[in-house]
């Protein structure tokens, strides 16, 4: 399976043209339909983009870190040439998908791609408004695991961490508030990378919890994650909370697996595996192909130890206090006066017609989630529980800051379980909340964490194999150092992650087609390009 | 709830009142689990990483143009946003 960087190389060499790849990936999303990972596919203007990138290469101009390379983009970015739907009704004319918002201008991380060369391939599904684990909360139709059909792929961002695992695309651009980048990542078998809070500018994304949301990539490796990341990272004025901290760039600091004394700085690095991410509830399968990952490291000469994370356990409730006070208040922009769903009221009154669109475009988990924040933050609750959560969440970042007194990184599963069937979490709220016990907490410190492939389940007569994701947590702003150790691990675990997913194109490694060779030929069927 | 639904601007039916009673009363149950923490003496986390929102200069700066702002806008009037009346006639 080509990697994005090996074929941007290809397109700024002439060996292939971006067009010709372009209309490799609407083919290959067109024979995926069935996965539900795209809301709008960008077939005009992302074929517009690749045409661009091509004339640009033969007038000898340079080209971009992602030139002609495919990418999704979650459906709760802004693009100026796509709709935005954010998953929901609300932004739709009359609660169709084909009449959604279209936003006047490109969130930066868009912006950014652009000025990479990239195409941008579509919008990708997603549980409504970033509210959800599993991608079922989708007003349109929900995401399906491409490694089985049957399950989800994980939520919020699982159409995105699909369209990389069925290799529909080679990268994506994901929203992580609790996990919803890492356990899609972990459960479609990808990796996926949480940055630091303020890493990432959030201009141009909808906003579902001001103090928690980050954008992110998914890859089929931690060099192409690496690469979209350093394409989109760094301050933003127009984002208040955009970290002006200097960016270093994290691609060049990567170990090659080619080279294994390029790991030489990372022998010694202090991993520390937190006792209360192995407790009960912990599934074996999990268990066992991370600790596997843990005595790779070691036996490659990490320093392992121990560590204490106390407060963990209090993470879910901590989060689901104030993710959702924040999301009551951001919400509180869709009322059918400026953009999206309007439902007259028949009183003819304004907070009439306020409560009537809300009521009639909002689905049921975006309601619950806006009825419990409002309720945390009504006066006579506000102390009991807005503010306790945000003492807490003090409490769970100093966790953290202690256990970085003694280690470079954490490690611990991304999940407690693999993926579930669609369907099976959906019988009350507080099932699908506790599957984010284990990536909560490093949302609530604002600390960076990637997940990636370490194992499978064992595949059985009924059960295709399914993958498992590690995840690795490490200090504010540390991504450089955390993505060499991710990579590091990702060489160490190589052979335990080599299943094809079966639902997978073959956006293919022998690419052919020259545009020297065939000008007029556009068409998918060349020597090499497959689909399926 | 009712009170909880107006607060949300949130109109909900009676099947809905009850669907989110119950899910509401299961999580709140479950955050009170908070309550076993001391936090006494713990300083609410309100911002992360960074000390103080940034100031800019007070000028002008480009904005959306009056077409844009209302090319999405569900009612128009007299070049701004229709709404229903809300302002008491005096």
């Amino acid at each position: 399976m080509i990697s994005a960087r090996e074929l941007q190389a290809q397109i700024c060499d002439g060996g292939v043209s971006a067009e010709a790849v372009c209309q490799q990936a609407l083919s290959a999303i067109a024979q995926a339909d069935g996965l539900g990972a795209f809301l709008y596919v960008a077939t005009e203007s992302a074929l517009a983009q690749a045409r661009a990138i091509d004339q640009k290469r033969k007038a000898g101009e340079p080209l971009g870190p992602l030139a002609g390379v495919p990418v999704g983009v979650k459906d709760l970015l802004t693009t100026r040439d796509a709709p935005t739907s954010c998953g929901s009704r609300m932004l739709t004319r009359d609660n169709r998908l084909e009449t959604a918002w279209r936003a006047p201008y490109d969130a930066a991380v868009v912006e950014r791609l652009r000025a990479s060369d990239a195409v941008i391939i579509g919008k990708t599904n997603l549980d409504e408004f970033a509210m959800g684990s599993s991608s079922e909360n989708s007003a349109f139709f929900p995401v399906r695991n491409p490694w089985d059909p049957s399950r989800a792929p994980g939520g919020s961002s699982g159409g995105s961490a699909v369209s990389v695992a069925a290799a529909l695309c080679p990268l994506a651009l994901g929203t992580d508030t609790g996990g919803s980048i890492r356990q899609p990542a972990a459960f479609c078998g990808v990796v996926g990378l949480k940055p630091s809070y303020g890493r990432v500018s959030r201009y141009g994304l909808v906003a579902f919890a001001s103090s928690l949301d980050v954008i992110g990539p998914f890859a089929r490796d931690v060099r192409d994650a690496a690469r979209l990341f350093d394409s989109i990272a760094g301050h933003d004025p127009r984002d208040s909370t955009s970290s002006e901290l200097a960016y270093e760039p994290t691609e060049a600091a990567l170990g090659d697996a080619a080279n294994e004394q390029s790991y030489a700085a990372l022998k010694g690095l202090r991993v520390g595996i937190p006792e209360e991410y192995f407790q009960a509830g912990l599934d074996t399968e999990v268990e066992q192909s991370v600790r596997e990952a843990v005595r790779r490291l070691a036996a490659a000469g990490a320093v392992l130890s121990k560590v204490s994370l106390p407060h963990t356990s209090y993470g879910v409730a901590t989060y689901y206090l104030l993710a959702t006070a924040e999301a009551s208040s951001n919400l509180a922009r869709f009322d059918g006066v400026r953009f999206g769903l309007r439902r007259e009221s028949p009183s003819a009154d304004l907070i009439a017609q306020y409560a009537e669109t809300r009521g009639g475009g909002f689905g049921r988990e975006v309601k619950r989630r806006i009825m419990l924040g409002t309720y945390a933050l009504s006066t006579g609750y506000y102390d009991a529980y807005y503010k306790k959560a945000q003492q807490v969440r003090a409490l769970i970042l100093a966790d953290f800051d202690a256990a970085f007194q003694e280690v470079d990184v954490l490690l611990t599963p991304t999940t407690p379980s693999p993926a579930f069937r669609l369907g099976e979490k959906l019988k009350d709220p507080l099932t699908m909340y506790l599957a984010d016990v284990y990536t909560l907490p490093a949302s609530l410190a604002g600390l960076p964490a990637i997940s990636l492939p370490c194992g499978f389940t064992k595949a059985t007569d009924a059960q295709p194999a399914l993958p498992i994701g590690v995840q690795l947590i490490g200090p504010a702003f540390s991504e450089r150092r955390l993505l060499g150790a991710a990579s590091w691990l990702e060489h160490l675990v190589a052979d335990q992650v080599s299943l094809s997913c079966p639902g997978a194109s073959a956006l293919s490694t022998n690419l052919k087609a020259t545009p020297e060779q065939a000008p007029h030929q556009h068409s998918p069927q060349v020597s090499g390009l497959g689909v399926g | 709830m009712e009170h909880v639904a107006r607060l949300a601007r949130l109109a909900l039916d009676e099947a809905e009142v009850e669907a989110l009673r119950g899910d509401l009363e299961q999580i709140l149950d479950y955050v009170a689990k908070l309550s076993e923490l001391d936090t006494e003496s713990v300083a609410p986390l309100t911002h992360l990483h960074v000390a103080a929102a940034p100031l800019r200069p007070d000028l002008e700066q480009p904005g959306l143009s009056q077409a844009q702002a209302l090319a999405e806008a569900p009612r128009q009037s007299h070049g701004g946003f229709a709404v229903p009346r809300f302002v008491e006639q005096a």
